[in-house]
């Protein structure tokens, strides 16, 4: 369970998040919507420490995150970053395995995860020994993908992770992450400004705007309407979609 | 010509040996204080600007004069060392050459590590955060080895400054390539300076190619930049092990070493007391081209043996005093008063004076009606006068001026060499020669008289340090010098070496001195 509780950060004066109170039970999938600047990655990089919030705390299953080393603590969360992130340095397989080779996890081990999670993320075997620098964006979010899962976390933060991906591919890694989800009990975070995504992903959906918590339920109930004008501004996309395909279909 | 060539090929082994041994320590010593430095201030901001100040300010310092200073520096810890802890270290040679050149190596470190430290794109910095590395891992996992091309160039010019640099550790007494140049400026031997120059430009390209492959390596990552590494770092291994080579062959310990400072005189009597030596079968070490400062300090400290210098030198420098009661008399306070002071031994004077004097152009003298220094003072101030590199900054000089009231027009300095050829060219009238040098008779120079007697008298001495003060060999094959060369014979020697056509070398001339002072073989 992950709980943030009147977490505020903000940067000369001007505040990026403002009195955040989330709780996340264990096993869920969140997805964090809203506009670009709205505090989405600031939020999502408080959970694992990279940020430290200027007031509240944040805690999993119980313990306040400060009281945690912050590289142990990382060990334990995959996190996916918006910009990938990528040592280019390290090949694709090295890159995979990094979290594994820092909790002392022998080779012959992190080898065969390797090999398991370019499966999961469809690349093949044979990118393994190339550069970051020798991928496509999309095989890179692939590895960041795959790097966050390397070292089997409970916890999974993602920030916008497929957002170099063609549609089609896209679609089909979103499910197979939903599905590795389900099976492995994970509690994932996910951040994303594409509001139909969110609808096909989510258990729950949190919205954020200007650095607040403006909307938060099942992805039904806030396709329904919502008494925030910037919510429903921000679900007209999906809503407007549903109905155009269900007149393109019916005629 | 090609005589000359094989005598100065004998010489590389062991010269470029030391130059390699002084310039690879250097750079390593340089290495293992900047990189930890230059991560320290990456990290902490605050100390960024004092670094890079205080290697920028060490830069500007001439590199010859950060040398020449290390040297009274590490003389006096040495002496607080041998007060605190009985035990004291050579300050001579090594030691201040290295610290130097380390010191002059940090800055193209310091400045290319941290440069390529805070190019490290900032995401990738965080992800290594975000991955769980602590701050050491991320160091060794991620920074270094993203940093390394960039450092590695730093070391490249590190390592070319240094190499360049390195020949001018032989003033401070250490061997190195430089001994080529520093001589061969002196005796006017193209060969030799040639040779130098050239065995250390190749030296520093050969380093620089083999280190730009391992740069290349570490910018290619993978298998292929792995490899590359590899073998730049395999060449450089087996450059560094065949320039050491010669020092394995294991040197004779124990023996007698002689000094000189930079000039052709000093080279012949230097090659002459080895040559008595050698006959009386010890082992020698030479340490030519020391600065005149440092090699009195060096024979007081027990770093030189042996060597020549001039009762005036001494006189002025070593006991400070201006005035001047005659030769004799000097002669025997000194020998007191050195003994007393430092526990140095005046073994006796070699017979000739090798005394500063004004010199010009005998028609130039003519012309102006200039028979002595007394009729100089009118007609200094139209004059142009060109002085050896440490004249205008000795007390002879002040004492001259006060005697003469002597106000040139203009002041030229010149290494001596160049000093005579300025003369010879009409870029100045008048020089300081040196009474017993064989150009003055070579040239056709007049040497001004000195009525008041301003400049004291410059009796060659021989020098013993005070832990050879009672060794009847070295007492034994020096002995038979004293008193047996005249300022005739001395020129003449000098001026074998010094002249353009059939230059002999200094060992060749100091043969032909002993066999004229009728000393055997
Ligand atoms: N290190 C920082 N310094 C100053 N402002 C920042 C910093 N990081 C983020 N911000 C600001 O905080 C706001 C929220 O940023 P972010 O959480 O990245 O937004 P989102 O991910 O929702 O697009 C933005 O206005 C951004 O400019
Ligand atoms: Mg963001």
């Amino acid at each position: 369970m992950i709980e943030l509780k009147s977490v505020s950060k903000g940067y000369d004066g001007h505040s990026v998040l403002r009195d955040i109170n989330l709780t996340i039970p264990t096993g869920r999938f969140v997805v964090l919507v809203g506009g670009s600047g709205a505090g989405k990655t600031t939020l999502l990089k408080t959970i694992n420490a990279l940020i430290q919030p200027d007031r509240g705390t944040v805690s999993i299953d119980g313990v306040a995150t400060h009281a945690i080393e912050p590289h142990a603590l990382r060990r334990s969360i995959g996190y996916v970053f918006q910009d990938v992130g990528l040592f280019p340095h390290m090949t694709v397989a090295q890159n995979i395995g990094i979290t594994p080779q820092l909790l002392g996890i022998d080779d012959a081990e992190i080898a065969e995860r390797v090999e398991g999670l370019l499966k999961l993320v469809a690349l093949p075997a044979g990118l393994a020994l190339r550069l970051p620098s020798q991928l496509s964006g999309g095989q890179r979010q692939r590895v960041a993908v795959a790097r966050a899962l390397a070292a089997a976390p409970r916890i999974v933060l993602m920030d916008e992770p497929f957002g170099a991906l063609d549609p089609v591919s896209r679609g089909k890694l979103a499910d197979d992450y939903r599905t590795l989800h389900r099976h492995l009990g994970l509690t994932s975070v996910l951040v994303t400004h594409d509001v139909t995504e969110a609808v096909l992903l989510a258990d729950r959906i949190v919205v954020l705007a200007d650095g607040e918590i403006v909307a938060d339920g099942v992805p039904g109930a806030l396709l329904q309407g919502h008494e925030d004008p910037r919510v429903n501004a921000l679900f007209d996309a999906p809503r407007r979609q549903e109905r155009r395909i269900r007149e393109v279909a019916g005629a | 010509m090609h005589d000359q060539l094989i005598q100065a090929l004998r010489l590389l082994p062991d010269r470029l040996a030391w130059h390699v041994i002084l310039s690879a320590s250097a750079l390593a010593l340089a290495c293992a204080l900047s990189l930890p430095l230059a991560v320290l201030a990456y990290r902490h901001r605050g100390l960024r600007w004092p670094l890079l100040g205080f290697s920028s300010l060490v830069q500007t310092i001439p590199s010859l004069a950060l040398l020449a200073l290390f040297y009274p520096l590490l003389l006096g810890l040495s002496a607080l060392t041998k007060t605190v802890l009985h035990h004291g270290f050579s300050a001579l040679g090594y030691l201040p050459s290295l610290l130097a050149l380390s010191l002059y190596a940090m800055l193209p470190l310091l400045r290319n590590t941290m440069a390529a430290l805070d190019g490290i794109d900032p995401a990738v910095i965080e992800a290594a955060r975000g991955v769980g590395m602590t701050a050491k891992q991320r160091l060794r996992l991620v920074e270094l080895p993203l940093a390394a091309p960039v450092i590695m160039a730093g070391v490249r010019t590190a390592s070319v400054w240094t190499i360049g640099a390195a020949t001018l550790s032989t003033p401070i007494g250490q061997t190195s390539l430089g001994d080529y140049i520093f001589s061969g400026l002196q005796t006017e031997n193209w060969i030799d300076v040639l040779v130098g120059v050239a065995a250390s430009a190749v030296l520093a390209l050969v380093v620089d190619q083999l280190l730009a492959r391992v740069e290349r390596g570490l910018g290619a990552s993978g298998r292929a930049g792995r490899a590359g590494t590899r073998l730049g770092l395999g060449a450089l291994a087996v450059v560094l092990a065949l320039a050491l080579s010669p020092l394995l062959i294991p040197a004779a310990g124990g023996g007698y070493v002689i000094g000189a400072k930079t000039f052709s005189e000093q080279y012949i009597l230097a090659e002459l007391t080895a040559q008595r030596l050698e006959r009386a079968r010890a082992h020698v070490a030479r340490k030519l081209n020391l600065g005149s400062a440092v090699a009195y300090r060096a024979l007081a400290a027990g770093d030189l043996d042996v060597y020549v210098d001039y009762s005036g030198t001494l006189w002025t420098n070593v006991l400070g005093r201006t005035d001047n009661p005659g030769r004799e008399a000097v002669l025997k306070q000194l020998t007191a008063e050195l003994k007393a002071r430092d526990g140095v031994t005046v073994l006796g004077p070699l017979g000739f004076e090798n005394a500063y004097a004004l010199a010009m152009q005998r028609n130039t003298a003519m012309r102006l009606g200039i028979r002595s220094l007394i009729d100089l003072t009118l007609v200094a101030p139209s004059l142009r006068f060109g002085s050896d590199l440490e004249f205008t900054s000795r007390p002879e000089w002040a004492s001259l001026q006060t005697a003469y009231g002597l106000k040139f027009g203009q002041i030229k300095q010149f290494e001596p060499t160049f000093m005579y050829r300025a003369l010879e060219g009409g870029e100045a009238d008048v020089i300081t020669a040196f009474s017993s040098d064989g150009r003055i008779a070579a040239d056709n120079l007049l040497v001004l008289p000195d009525p008041r007697g301003a400049l004291p008298p410059y009796d060659a001495v021989v020098l013993i340090s005070p832990k050879r003060a009672g060794d009847s060999r070295l007492i034994g094959a020096l002995g038979p010098l004293i008193g047996k060369i005249d300022a005739e014979t001395m020129r003449r020697a000098n001026l074998s070496v010094d002249r353009d056509t059939n230059k002999v070398s200094p060992a060749e001339a100091a043969r032909s001195l002993g066999d004229s002072i009728g000393l055997p073989r």
